[in-house]
């Protein structure tokens, strides 16, 4: 009896912190509602009108645009958003949670759209089309730190790999060919990365202190050779390597909508998805690949059920850093066909942050990648809208959510266990 | 006001020999010989008058690479120095002009180590108390804006008001961006190194949008207007010789910074925390609230960092780009082993290296960026001792091994 009593009390007093979470979410999602409503459903007039177009410019096949009246349309997104919010906090989505997150996300950012571009036009194709290539290197930097945090190697130096497979893709794309480019440009940023392996697993140096030692060799190395080398008159022909066209996907490319803006971009796009499905799969759903978790997440018990710790530490460092020596490329072989300093513009820490906000999967990371795309390519295109915020709020905005998922406000994000400390085998 | 400076200098100089005599002041030099040598044979390699001497002999080849090593590295000396026998018989002859000629260099370097030194000792506070500080870049811009607001908002107060306003200003805005870093790690248990270079590319965007908006010039776009006579700080010489206050602050800092953790209660706290974090916490030292105040202590420090070089140097902010001050100050910070009187030392000679290179690179075609290389190259000796040791065949100290002590991995803590 005494027992019944304590268990019916319990319930009562320790509050479910799974439940608790979800309320928030709920909580949180009729506050987006109450936010679309105050802010733009009431400052829009009943009678004007949205033009989203959809054609990105330089489109094969052009798609009607989408016309409609904004006040409506904005009331709608806010009894969704409200809808949902009530579903969430009555009966939760669960393990959907998150799922719906995004999506009410992403109706603020199109109410946010239309108000902006109420009673004008807004180029919405193109400017997911910009997002998707802006989130190249920015996901696939993501998935090059996911490969090494899986195995238990924080890499802050994936910037310095990306500076490296710029300058080398565009020096060995304009002697030899953009495929010669694109290879090299990957194996050094294998090279380099090996030395932060190295540093990291053999020498057991601090993590953070050896991809410093990384970022500032790289950086300081590039722009060496660029001022000894390629600002010279008699190399400039090393820095002009030229970029991959654009391929439009048979087939695929001519979905209406979509196509544009998804299947019609140059290799390095169609890469990430792939990789983004390879990098799923191996880490997931194969023996490698929880061999390779393990020892990011219990690197002791890893080796007493006999897999080699160093070995997987380095093959995955170096993985990754093949990976992110390939995502530097993209910024000279894949979109302007040059190299210049400071292109990479801390892309690379970006990535870290995406790496973070997509939990460390790389479904996530092409997410994450996805919304930090967004955010710079609105930014550049701000002007086009009636916008009270200015483009550097805009900018800041992944910054700030990346540290309010990381603090675990909303969604709480955590990393592989071990991440950040050396292996040492104990000895017998 | 200079005679005073040189005595408090020697002070410190002998603290810190005796200090650094108790360390493995061989490993240090060790691994800045080995940075210098692997410099010197990069400029080589990447010159086309060694490649064309290698064309035609070996011996030649050689000869000409040792000549443009020699060439460079006394021209990063005399670019950081200055010539030491003109600087000295400019002294003896008194004449005023030609002291200032001749020791405009030092001088000059020593502007240049001024936000270094700032800046060390801002990531050393945090490694200490186990915290490590990727934002002092950010903090520093933050600083340095806040600083220039104070400076052109406020008109007609006089400079002894006017300019710790200013500084004050620019102490609070670092603070606060270290503040926030370190409350979310107290609270939450987040990494700071991300939360810190998260903060970095914050203000990058806010210091972007404060001059372009708010702060702007009314005349010149992108930048915020000068700062007003009264918030200059106090220079020591005449026009061109821009050597000012700051260096002596930066000074008084380490000591203070070094007094504060080896001499207080609450440093021997910061040590601790960083020492081992679980330890400290058994014995009853709050380690929440240290993490907070080794952050924002550090952001502060920073952000004087970025105040003294606006009011000091640059009177206005222009657009923020990253300079790799924050990653210089981890490098500066490491060599010293964190300890406050080595960062006088080790920032002099970042600063010092800095200012050289610009000569050098005019001399002798080596870009200026050779010396991020080197420092990376002596941050990698001192951060891993078993390469140096393997290098010169050292044998393995015992107890007294030599290593950088950072305990920032918590166990359970993760970025």
């Amino acid at each position: 009896m005494a027992n019944k009593i304590q268990v019916v009390t319990n319930r009562f007093r320790r509050i479910d912190p799974h439940q608790q979470r979800q309320r928030l979410y709920g909580i949180f999602f009729l506050l987006i509602a109450i936010f679309i409503w105050i802010a733009f459903s009431r400052s829009t007039a009943p009678d004007l009108q949205t033009i989203f177009v959809t054609t990105p410019g330089g489109a094969q096949i052009a798609t009607p645009d989408i016309t409609f009246n904004t006040f409506f349309v904005l009331n709608v997104l806010v009894v969704l958003c409200a809808a949902l919010g009530v579903y969430q906090v009555l009966k939760g989505f669960g393990k959907y949670s998150n799922y719906v997150l995004s999506l009410v996300g992403i109706l603020l950012v199109v109410s946010f759209l239309a108000w902006g571009a109420a009673g004008g036009s807004i180029n919405v194709g193109g400017l997911l089309r910009v997002m998707i290539l802006r989130s190249v290197p920015i996901t696939l930097g993501a998935m090059a730190g996911i490969l090494c945090e899986r195995v238990g190697i924080i890499n802050i130096a994936i910037e310095g790999m990306m500076v490296t497979g710029a300058l080398v893709g565009a020096i060995f794309g304009s002697l030899y060919g953009l495929w010669m480019g694109m290879l090299i440009a990957t194996i050094a940023g294998g090279l380099i990365s090996t030395i932060h392996a190295i540093l990291s697993i053999k020498y057991k140096i601090d993590q953070i202190i050896s991809g410093t030692i990384v970022n500032i060799f790289t950086i300081g190395l590039t722009s060496y050779i660029v001022t000894k080398i390629l600002q010279n008159r008699d190399w400039q022909h090393l820095n002009q390597c030229g970029f991959f066209n654009p391929i439009n996907l048979p087939i695929l490319s001519k979905i209406p909508y979509i196509g544009p803006i998804f299947f019609s971009h140059n290799i390095y796009v169609y890469v990430m998805y792939l990789l983004i499905i390879i990098l799923t799969f191996v880490l997931f759903y194969t023996k490698w690949g929880l061999r390779l978790r393990a020892c990011g997440e219990h690197p002791k018990a890893a080796d007493t059920l006999g897999i080699n710790v160093f070995k997987t530490r380095y093959t995955g460092v170096i993985l990754g850093g093949l990976l992110a020596g390939f995502a530097g490329s993209f910024f000279s072989l894949g979109s302007v066909g040059y190299f210049e300093q400071l292109m990479t513009a801390g892309r690379g820490f970006i990535s870290l942050a995406a790496m973070i906000f997509g939990r460390w999967t790389p479904i996530g990371a092409l997410g994450s990648g996805l919304l930090f795309g967004f955010a710079e390519s609105l930014a550049n295109n701000l002007s086009l809208l009636r916008f009270p915020i200015p483009a550097e709020f805009l900018i800041m905005l992944p910054y700030i959510l990346t540290m309010v998922i990381l603090a675990g406000v909303v969604g709480r994000s955590r990393g592989p266990a071990a991440a950040g400390t050396p292996y040492e085998k104990e000895s017998l | 006001m200079a005679k005073k400076e040189t005595t408090v200098k020697r002070n410190i100089l002998s603290i810190f020999i005796e200090e650094l005599s108790k360390s493995s002041l061989v490993f240090i030099l060790l691994a800045i010989f080995t940075g210098l040598i692997i410099g010197g044979i990069l400029a080589a390699g990447t010159t086309e008058r060694v490649w064309q001497a290698f064309g035609r002999s070996f011996t030649e080849g050689i000869r000409e690479s040792l000549k443009l090593i020699w060439l460079t590295y006394s021209s990063l000396f005399k670019g950081s120095f200055g010539d030491p026998a003109k600087m000295i018989s400019a002294l003896l002859s008194g004449d005023k002009t030609r002291i200032f000629s001749d020791w405009k260099n030092f001088l000059e370097s020593l502007v240049v180590t001024t936000p270094y030194l700032f800046s060390g000792i801002a990531v050393a506070l945090g490694f200490q108390a186990g915290i490590f500080n990727i934002g002092a870049e950010g903090q520093l811009y933050m600083g340095s804006i806040m600083a220039a607001w104070a400076g052109f908002t406020f008109k007609g107060l006089p400079p002894i008001v006017h300019v710790p306003l200013a500084l004050g200003t620019g102490i609070l805005a670092g603070g606060l961006w270290g503040f926030i870093p370190g409350f979310i790690k107290a609270k939450t248990g987040a990494s700071e190194v991300i939360n810190t270079i998260m903060m970095n590319y914050i203000a990058f965007a806010l210091v972007q949008y404060l001059i372009a908006n708010p702060f702007q010039d009314p005349v010149q776009g992108f930048k915020t207007p000068l700062i007003e006579q009264s918030a200059h700080l106090y220079r020591f010489f005449e026009d061109p010789l821009r050597l000012h206050i700051g260096f002596v602050i930066a000074i008084i800092i380490a000591i203070l910074a070094w007094f504060f953790l080896y001499k207080t209660t609450w440093g021997y706290e910061f040590r601790a925390v960083g020492f081992n974090p679980h330890a400290s916490k058994y014995s009853g030292i709050n380690s929440p609230i240290i993490t907070i105040l080794a952050l924002t202590i550090s952001g502060a420090i920073a952000g004087l960092a970025g105040a003294s070089e606006m009011l000091g140097v640059n009177f206005r902010q222009t657009q923020a780009l990253s300079t790799g001050y924050g990653f210089d100050a981890i490098a500066i910070a490491l060599l010293a082993k964190n300890h406050p009187l080595g960062i006088i030392i080790t920032s002099m000679l970042f600063g010092f290296m800095r200012h050289g290179s610009r000569v050098m690179q005019l001399k002798t075609q080596i870009p200026i960026d050779i010396i991020s290389i080197l420092q990376s190259f002596i941050i990698l000796f001192i951060a891993a001792p078993a390469i140096i040791r393997t290098i010169y065949r050292l044998k393995e100290p015992g107890k007294k091994e030599f290593k950088v002590e950072i305990t920032s991995r918590v166990s359970g803590e993760k970025l």
